[in-house]
């Protein structure tokens, strides 16, 4: 996870290779570094897990198969290479 | 990846088992529900029902946010869709699921414009691409879902954005557990509470279940040992004698659940006085709409909807599966009418629904399966 820093609000993940930006705003009191976890939901960050939950979670996700890959290719869809679009989008 | 071993260790798991069949009264059965699809979907990839002792039942409840959206509602939102100029967004699953005209799918090929997005945010991305045109997000989903949306509304709000709105179908979780504890002749020992909604509403609001109706309720994570252990926790209470309310997943769900994101959705919305969920009916309290304040972004005054009831299919006994009557292989049409392919009822639509996740596993009947191995073994 990486954090542009002219957008408060927004945080840019990698979901198994698949890059987006989040939004952040629902993470109060919870300060978020570069190469932190968290969990998403519909293109938001709901809380920061530990990296070893979060291992345990992808590692889950990928074993579902088919169902993930579907989600993912949901999100490669869903909007350009963040970065790009930063400016105006989210 | 050490976490994911532990989580998944076979030994643990067995000795899980053996401590849960150690708990078991003689002559005594215990039945439990998953409230959450995510929980379901679990329970079959790994067979979890085949790890636990005979008087253990799990029954599925209503967690899978597209299956409790009735006909109606399906209905009402393509009949905004297919107003001119009307781009209709919404989640995947959902444009599948059967109103009594048919699916979004269907609608589409009449000619509505009709799109699957990942977000609500890529849903107001559209309408800033879109300035001419209305663009409406079909809003689903329980208390995971619903600060999403409500955070869209707020940035719509802010941006001043006059072509965007959203036809709310948020439903919550705890007038739905109500629900079902109030249903007539429903035995349950105890819940297995949702993980991803209590990290929204953490697990205090749960504790009516353990004070009032006297069943423990443990909210649980996704991993295989994370729901024997829930069971293991449920188990521990009925031998002590007590009802309470344990986290079992606290490495994810805090406690007090996520402030800010209550404080959003408590600022964009507002309760229905009752909402209609498939199978369960019409439930008082157990849904949202926009409020007033926020009129300009509801879907529902922008546009007129009829807001007429329709009947569920009477093949479909999808309204017994949600309430955890009936397992999905009794259905009449379960696998045969009704596939993921071609789905009748709203538990065959999503990966998290009941029937999806049976058929999806092919775990048709528990007794059958036992009866199968032992055959095998012979």
């Amino acid at each position: 996870m990486e954090i542009p820093s002219d957008r408060t609000d927004l945080a840019k993940v990698d979901v198994s290779g698949v890059r987006r930006a989040v939004n952040i705003d629902l993470l109060d009191g919870q300060p978020l570094r570069p190469g932190d976890w968290v969990l998403i939901h519909v293109g938001f960050a709901l809380s920061k897990i530990d990296e070893d939950e979060a291992r345990a979670a992808l590692e889950f996700l990928e074993g579902i198969g088919q169902a993930y890959e579907d989600e993912l290719a949901a999100l490669r869809d869903s909007g350009p290479e963040p970065g790009t679009e930063l400016g105006t989008e989210g | 990846m050490r976490f994911v071993d532990e989580y998944r260790d076979a030994d643990k798991a067995r000795a899980l088992s053996a401590a849960i069949a150690g708990l078991c009264e003689p002559g005594r059965t215990y039945t439990f529900m998953e409230v959450c699809g995510g929980h379901t979907h679990t329970i079959y990839k790994h067979g979890l029902e085949d790890h636990l002792p005979e008087p253990i039942t799990l029954v599925h409840g209503p967690g899978c946010p597209v299956c409790v959206i009735p006909m109606g509602r399906v209905d009402d939102a393509i009949h905004i869709a297919e107003r001119p100029g009307v781009i209709m967004t919404s989640f995947g699953d959902m444009t599948r699921v059967p109103g009594g005209r048919g699916s979004f799918l269907d609608a589409a090929a009449r000619g509505a414009d009709i799109r699957m997005v990942y977000s609500p945010l890529d849903a107001l991305k559209i309408a800033r691409r879109n300035p001419d045109r209305q663009v409406v997000f079909m809003a689903i989903g329980f208390e995971t879902t619903t600060p999403s949306t409500a955070v869209t509304v707020l940035r719509a709000a802010a941006e001043g954005l006059r072509n965007f709105s959203v036809m709310c179908n948020h439903v919550m979780i705890i007038p739905a557990i109500t629900a079902i504890l109030d249903s007539p002749g429903l035995r349950l020992d105890g819940f297995v509470g949702p993980g991803h909604v209590s990290t929204v509403i953490g697990c205090r609001p749960y504790g009516f279940v353990a004070r009032d109706y006297g069943k423990p309720l443990v909210v649980a994570g996704f991993e295989p040992l994370d729901i024997l252990q829930a069971i293991h926790m449920l188990m521990l209470q009925i031998a002590e004698g007590r009802s309470e309310v344990e986290n079992q997943y606290a490495r994810v769900v805090p406690w007090e659940g996520n402030p800010r994101a209550l404080r959003a959705v408590d600022e964009v919305m507002e309760p229905r006085p009752r909402f209609e969920w498939r199978g369960l009916g019409l439930i008082p309290r157990s849904a949202l709409r926009i409020r007033e304040k926020y009129a300009a972004y509801d879907a529902e005054r922008r546009f007129d909807v009829p807001g007429g009831r329709v009947a569920d299919p009477k093949a479909c006994q999808c309204g017994e599966v949600l309430k955890g009557a009936l397992k999905p292989w009794e259905c009449k049409v379960f696998g045969t009418a009704c596939t993921p392919e071609t789905p009748i009822g709203t538990c065959m639509v999503s990966s998290e629904g009941a029937c999806a996740a049976y058929y999806n596993f092919g775990r048709f009947s528990r007794r059958r399966v036992r009866d199968a191995s032992r055959e095998a073994s012979r």
